[in-house]
């Protein structure tokens, strides 16, 4: 049977964080109420024009540079005309031959593997208003409209639905280092489409290619990128012929469905914008934002490595995302013991969060609050186990960790005489298994720590309690 | 009654009246006559003029595809009914901030696409001179107001002509701008990259008087340029010594009105004998600049009025049953046949597989023209031309035959292409009584030198002192 590989591109739409619209001066802000962030040109009203944005140009530089590449020299706008009711002007300003950008890359990891995938275009584009589609007539919201877009476009590079995931991982990764976007899906403010063909493995002419739209998130990126590879290659087997066509992904009922065939594709009319001059692109601009980039995932990781003696895995992991890097270093600085730093974000925290399905920012635990919790732990203050649930309730209640132990009378009992005398009153009331352990059933000593811990609320520091049973049970004292 | 409403502006600024005299004075004018010129689509019958200011008081009239904050602004077609921006375009605000009386809005073709004002959607305007004429187009309204008293001054747009020719047909000056020197917004766009507002006037000193309220960079317009608007008074100077004017063969074509022809020839003569340097020259590429612009313009027009959809303002048909149908309907009820043909035609030109062949090509050409003009200004300061290869047509002579329709603006269309600036002045009149027009060119951002000779020209005849009689 023929094997088949997988060739996916995909096609980001990034809404840039600026505070103001892309061509013109109304607010940004999410959420605001219907078409109160609207002006005569972002409405498309007669007699408007557009001037360029100059803070969204410079974060799409930022980003062309992030990743790699090649910025025009000339910049140079077009029109894209189509008819749709959230499109005021019914053209979109957008750029057409002569993207902002082009030829860049990302690095990823899949695997265990490495991949470079290679960046096409990167352009600036403006966004349409959104439809609200009501029983005999719809409403427009035009907030959105005229918002910053920035369309990054891969070449066929990715090889798997686990590859576009990590490929998307990483460009989130990467832009949120930037703080040009807060890359949020659910919110809109990135969108992401892929083109997806299978051919015969080693071949190298690209099969039919189909355009999956509608993911509202990297899992659904994911998800729908597996069903389509399968049901090309399934296509493929039985009569059934693969079209070139757009495929509306269902993420409830995890299947695609087909929008529409390419005999129906727009044809837009792409000309140059004439409301908007040609400029020359500043040399010294592009030099100043360059040299103003922070440092990226990759070089964080690297640093962590070798300034915290890190693993490259664990650098990996704690620097895929911006705040969690810049908590992870916080604490860091506050906690001679990184490696337990590391290890509780990524274990307990990153857990937590994941449950919550909030992110660092939201846990509501500081840094100085975590690496207060760490060293109560290693003075023995509070044993890891008690750690891990006064952990969780800082993490809900955003009361310092120190307080939460003072205030449950949590600190763990240490004095000898005291733990002692509860460890008489348990062997007094357990001969069975005081027996047991003396004819040789050692895990009979489990259980006489467990009652002691059981007595005293878990306080009880359980290596003093070990030790006290141990030498009373074996000394015959 | 003194007639007020026949002088200049700065006649009247001279004056002293009070802006109430003026504003009464016109209005008797308007009462008077505008039922046979029907220049206006509407009459502000309010003065809200400034009491300060350089136009303190002087009425101005606005052609209806520029907008005005709460008034109805429609270009003249059915698709912009009861349309009111919610903003004042620039050039309105320099106005209002200038103190003049902004006195109404004039008939213009429908969208500007026209030389005759007779596809306003309203009706034609007819020409003072001869009410069975055109008044020429699209600036159509606001030039034959001017020419009948019913106003000072006014503005227009001119995107192949459409100041300058109707400023030709109706005797009155008219200026074109450079390209980026009058800021756009607030212009509903017909096509973005040629389009220029500029002032209409009895005279050239009030047409520098006017361009100076309305010029300058403007952060709103990508298109206008940042340079500082000189004091054009001082350009109002009776001398073209030494001046060097260049006279291009291109120009006087098989088919000029010969009488247009023998004025402007007298009028170079004028020039001549007050000393200016006249000099053949040859601008090779003009005869395909109505070709280039019937691509370049209805192209970005027809991308410009997609936004006149029924959704958000203007008219919309209520019977539609879905969106498509709501487009379709309300744009063929909306618009009229010439801005359908149009709209038609520059979607035929971008489309996939014609694109090369039409846009890209007349835009290689656009360059081309423009290169010519830029070889031609080495050796010469100003250009001069007939306007208009004829003087006003009869009324519906040329509405169905858009070809000879489009030739009215052979000699105007240059000028927009390369976006230089250029203005029309009164030369004479032909043996039937209808004024000729005479076009001098200027280098790009060059409004100083261009308005010099059209003063001396100007001041040097009278033919700016003929008015028709109504």
């Amino acid at each position: 049977m023929t094997k088949y590989e997988t060739v996916i591109g995909l096609e980001v739409h990034l809404q840039l964080a600026t505070r103001t619209k892309a061509f013109c001066g109304c607010s940004t802000d999410f959420g605001a109420h219907p078409n109160s962030q609207t002006c005569p040109v972002c409405l498309g009203f007669p007699g408007s024009l557009p001037v360029l944005n100059e803070e969204a140009f410079n974060f799409a530089i930022k980003v062309a540079l992030a990743l790699g590449c090649k910025i025009q020299d000339l910049i140079k706008f077009d029109r894209k005309n189509y008819y749709y009711p959230d499109l005021p002007k019914n053209f979109q300003i957008s750029q057409y031959d002569m993207p902002l950008a082009y030829d860049g890359f990302i690095d990823i990891t899949s695997s265990g593997q490495s991949k470079r995938i290679r960046i096409k275009r990167v352009h600036m584009e403006e966004d349409a208003g959104k439809l609200m589609h009501t029983p005999g007539y719809s409403l427009v919201d035009y907030n959105r409209s005229g918002m910053p877009l920035l369309e990054i476009v891969t070449e066929p590079d990715l090889g798997s639905h686990e590859e576009a995931y990590d490929y998307l991982t990483k460009l989130k990764a990467i832009l949120r280092y930037l703080k040009v976007s807060d890359c949020d899906m659910e919110k809109g403010s990135l969108r992401c489409d892929a083109n997806i063909s299978i051919r015969p493995e080693g071949d190298t002419k690209l099969g039919v290619k189909v355009e999956v739209k509608n993911m509202n998130s990297f899992k659904n990126v994911r998800s729908a990128l597996e069903y389509e590879a399968r049901r090309q290659v399934s296509a493929m087997g039985s009569e059934e012929k693969i079209v070139q066509e757009t495929r509306l992904w269902d993420a409830d009922k995890e299947v695609s469905n087909s929008m529409r065939s390419k005999e129906e594709a727009e044809e837009y009319r792409y000309f140059p914008e004439p409301d908007l001059v040609p400029f020359v692109v500043d040399k010294r601009n592009i030099e100043n934002i360059k040299s103003g980039l922070p440092e990226l995932p990759e070089a964080r990781a690297e640093r962590f490595t070798k300034e915290f003696a890190m693993s490259e895995y664990d650098a990996g992991v704690i620097t895929s995302d911006i705040d969690l890097a810049e908590y992870f270093e916080e604490s860091a600085r506050l906690y001679k013991n990184v490696k337990a730093v590391a290890n509780w974000i990524m274990g307990d925290i990153m857990a937590a969060l994941k449950e919550k399905t909030i992110s660092i920012k939201d846990a509501r635990i500081t840094p100085a609050g975590l690496t207060g919790l760490l060293t109560m732990i290693d003075s023995g203050a509070i044993s890891g186990k008690m750690a891990k649930d006064v952990l969780l309730e800082a993490m809900d209640t955003g009361i310092d960790p120190k307080a939460i132990v003072e205030k449950r009378g949590l600190s763990q009992v240490n004095d000898r005489g005291e733990i002692e005398a509860v460890v008489r009153s348990v062997i007094a009331g357990n001969e069975k298994s005081v027996n047991d352990y003396k004819a040789g059933k050692t895990n009979a000593l489990t259980f006489l720590v467990g009652q002691v811990m059981k007595s005293t609320k878990g306080k009880a520091n359980p290596s003093i309690v070990n030790d006290i049973l141990k030498k009373i049970l074996e000394g015959g004292v | 009654m003194e007639k007020l409403h026949a002088l200049t502006a700065h006649e009247l600024i001279a004056s002293k009246k009070s802006k109430t005299e003026i504003a009464t004075s016109i209005h008797e004018r308007i009462e008077a006559v505008e039922s046979k010129v029907k220049a206006f689509v509407r009459i502000n019958n309010t003065s809200s003029a400034g009491t300060s200011g350089v136009l303190s008081g002087i009425p101005v009239l606005i052609k209806d595809n520029i907008c005005v904050s709460g008034e109805e602004t429609t270009c003249s077609s059915r698709i912009l009914t009861d349309f009111k921006p919610p903003y004042d375009a620039t050039v309105v605000k320099k106005l209002k901030a200038a103190g003049a009386y902004l006195i109404g809005k004039s008939n213009m073709d429908e969208f500007a696409f026209g030389s005759s004002c007779e596809t306003s959607c309203y009706g034609p305007t007819r020409n003072p001179w001869d009410l069975d004429r055109i008044p020429g187009g699209s600036s159509g309204g606001s030039a034959a107001a001017v020419a009948a008293d019913e106003t000072i001054m006014a503005i227009g747009s001119d995107t192949g002509g459409s100041i300058r020719q109707p400023a030709a047909l109706c005797g009155v000056v008219g200026m074109k701008p450079t390209y980026g020197r009058v800021s756009r917004y607030g212009l509903i766009a017909f096509a973005s990259s040629l389009d220029q507002i500029g002032p209409i006037t009895k005279d050239v000193e009030d047409a520098a008087l006017l361009l100076g309220v309305i010029a300058g960079y403007d952060e709103m317009d990508s298109t206008s340029v940042d340079m500082p608007v000189p004091d054009y008074k001082r350009s109002l100077v009776k001398d073209v010594k030494g001046l060097r004017i260049g006279v291009p063969k291109e120009y006087f074509i098989k088919g000029i009105d010969k009488d247009v022809e023998a004025s402007v020839r007298k009028a170079i003569g004028v020039l001549k004998d007050l000393g200016a340097e006249i000099k053949d020259i040859t601008l090779p590429h003009t005869e395909y600049a109505v070709a280039t612009y019937y691509i370049v313009a209805p192209a970005e027009a027809s991308s410009n009025l997609a936004r006149f959809d029924g959704v958000q303002y203007g008219l919309r048909d209520k019977g539609a049953r879905n969106i498509i149908d709501m487009y379709i309907k309300s744009r063929s009820e909306g618009f009229g046949n010439e801005a359908k043909r149009r709209i038609l035609l520059g979607t035929y030109c971008l489309s996939t597989g014609y694109y090369d062949a039409y846009y890209l090509k007349a835009q290689k050409v656009r360059t081309k023209i423009r290169e010519d003009f830029d070889r031609a200004f080495k050796d010469c300061d100003v250009i001069i031309t007939p306007t208009s290869p004829t003087p006003a047509f009869k009324i519906g002579e040329r509405m169905n035959d858009p070809l000879s329709m489009y030739l009215s603006d052979i000699f105007t269309i240059p000028a927009n292409l390369a976006g230089l600036p250029a203005i029309s002045v009164p030369c004479g009149l032909t043996a039937g009584a209808l004024p000729i027009g005479l076009q001098i060119m200027a280098k790009p951002f060059d409004e100083e030198t261009m308005l010099r000779a059209a003063y001396t020209f100007e001041q040097s005849t009278e033919h700016h002192k003929l008015k028709p009689k109504l």
